[in-house]
């Protein structure tokens, strides 16, 4: 994807999505990003923009950045069709200038999904993912000082898996790159990385009700196995996750109707 | 109650439902295929096999039910899922439309879909009910005499000397006409291309898929769907080529 002039200065046409806030209708608006450096990040391109527009006094493009190393899961933007751009496993803090080539015409447009409304041009709000993660996205344990490490033994393999779903940032690059904007690969994984390990396994069962239930009734479409999720994923995290989701679910829902009760717990009738 | 209530509200339970009826009607297609492959062997096979079929009394339309009701719960977890999908998008669409590497097969079952069942009404109406192309419906039709015993799984279901409905001569008049062949073998097509994303998806809806043996899932699924396909383009194929005649104008088929 480099460019043959990657060492030369560049110029970019920007497509952006401007939109004021949730209520007004947005529309895209062209800025001519002249001079740029190749190694640029493209967020820092659109800071050198923004620095522009403030000096001739025009409401500079907000966007959402935090970390600006791949890690924190803040930074969105739907580059040229794809969520987090060009670049394969990376976020948008992670796209380099150097990916366009002089005189692209580059279109930007905020995470496209209805559980994800627009705040103000390409800025949204995923707070959906919070409500999905307390919903059943924890332990429910003494939180205390961290327990000792060898305390209680995990399979090698079990907490290689493990983390490869831990790496999720939580960004939404799955749901807006998803056809059909769907959750599936953010809770496949949040449900995933605590239902491979030991302490994850008492309430693996009602995470796996609790987080679908929730993710269903926010407005998320559902998985048709297209699987652009993954692809756009910045952490690659796999698909295989969906799978195990879907078992885990089925497993769930299976157990809950056949499950005793106590007594007590039902209010001693 | 719990369960079946979560398998038709929920949106992983739809799904499920979509794989279990999916299941369903591709192990009828199978079946179907391979009693219909019996067109190339005497007629005595097909219309025994037919015989049999008919005369299941009550237990035809307890399988006949089993499919119409997954058919029907196929195609309505499929509408509500995607009347789901397409308001989830939100209020704006993206402009730039792109794909990274959904598959044609995957995002043309809604299309696949609607043709496969626009031809499974036609089919019905073709070669069940007798509502179109009447004149090669079995009704119409001299009776045929069975010159053997019919077997399945080895016990003589239809005797010889029955007089039965001639279908395999329905089956090769049916199919005479290009036009209604040439549909046939496209509808069938499609049907092939819809069952390589569902024999896939299957798998992933029920979590037996994981990278561990996607790749072989995904050769069994090509390979199946190829299969399928041939066995399909083999009967009205066969008929065009002239190579399976209506048996009451000579040989059932030629040898050369």
């Amino acid at each position: 994807m480099v460019a043959a002039n990657s060492t030369q200065p560049l110029s970019i046409t920007l497509r952006v999505w401007r939109q004021a806030d949730a209520r007004q209708p947005g529309k895209f608006v062209e800025y001519q990003a002249r001079e740029l450096s190749p190694d640029m990040s493209f967020l820092e391109m659109l800071d050198v923009v923004n620095d522009q527009l403030t000096v001739k006094g025009e409401d500079p493009i907000a966007f959402a950045h935090d970390c600006r190393e791949g890690i924190c899961g803040t930074c969105s933007c739907t580059i040229n069709g794809k969520p987090h751009g060009p670049g394969r496993g990376v976020a948008t803090c992670q796209i380099y200038m150097r990916t366009f080539r002089d005189g692209d015409v580059v279109t930007v447009e905020p995470f496209r999904a209805a559980a994800f409304p627009v705040v103000k041009d390409l800025v949204t709000d995923r707070s959906a993912f919070d409500k999905i993660q307390s919903a059943g996205g924890f332990i429910t344990v003494r939180a205390g000082s961290a327990p000792e490490a060898n305390g209680l033994p995990v399979p090698k393999p079990d907490a290689d898996l493990a983390m490869d779903a831990a790496t999720c940032i939580g960004c939404g690059a799955c749901v807006a790159a998803c056809k059909n904007a769907s959750a599936m690969l953010f809770v496949a994984a949040k449900v995933s990385h605590l239902g491979l390990m030991p302490q994850g396994q008492a309430e693996r069962d009602r995470r796996v009700l609790a987080m679908v239930g929730t993710m269903d009734e926010l407005g998320f479409g559902n998985c048709t196995n297209y699987y652009e999720c993954s692809a756009a994923c910045p952490k690659l995290i796999s698909h295989d996750f969906i799978a195990r989701m879907n078992g885990d679910y089925l497993k769930a829902s299976f157990r809950a109707a056949l499950k005793p009760e106590s007594a007590g717990a039902s209010g001693g009738v | 109650m719990h369960f079946f209530g979560s398998l038709f509200r929920s949106s992983i339970g739809r799904k499920v439902l979509m794989a279990v009826t999916g299941l369903i009607l591709i192990g009828f297609v199978i079946g179907h295929l391979v009693g219909n492959l019996q067109v190339f062997q005497h007629p005595d096979h097909l219309n025994g096999y037919a015989q049999f079929l008919q005369q299941l009394g009550p237990w035809l339309w307890v399988a006949r039910g089993v499919l119409l009701v997954s058919v029907v719960i196929h195609v309505w977890a499929a509408t509500v899922l995607t009347l789901e999908n397409n308001r989830a998008r939100g209020p704006e669409a993206y402009r730039i439309k792109h794909t990274i590497r959904a598959t044609l097969a995957s995002r043309t079952m809604r299309l696949t879909g609607y043709v496969v069942l626009a031809f499974v009404v036609y089919h019905l109406a073709h070669f069940t009910w007798g509502s179109v192309s009447r004149e090669s419906f079995k009704d119409n039709l001299e009776l045929y005499t069975m010159q053997s015993d019919y077997k399945f799984a080895g016990i003589p279901v239809v005797k010889a000397g029955a007089e039965v409905h001639d279908v395999h001569e329905m089956v090769v008049l049916g199919f005479s006409h290009p036009l209604v062949s040439l549909f046939y073998i496209v509808a069938v097509g499609l049907l092939s291309f819809h069952l390589l994303h569902g024999l896939d998806s299957m798998f992933q809806t029920l979590g037996l898929r994981s990278g561990r043996w996607s790749g072989a899932l995904r050769t069994i699924a090509v390979v199946f769907c190829v299969t399928y396909f041939a066995g399909n383009l083999l009967i009205p194929g066969a008929v065009l080529a002239g190579n399976l005649r209506p048996h009451t104008a000579g040989p059932a088929f030629s040898s050369r």
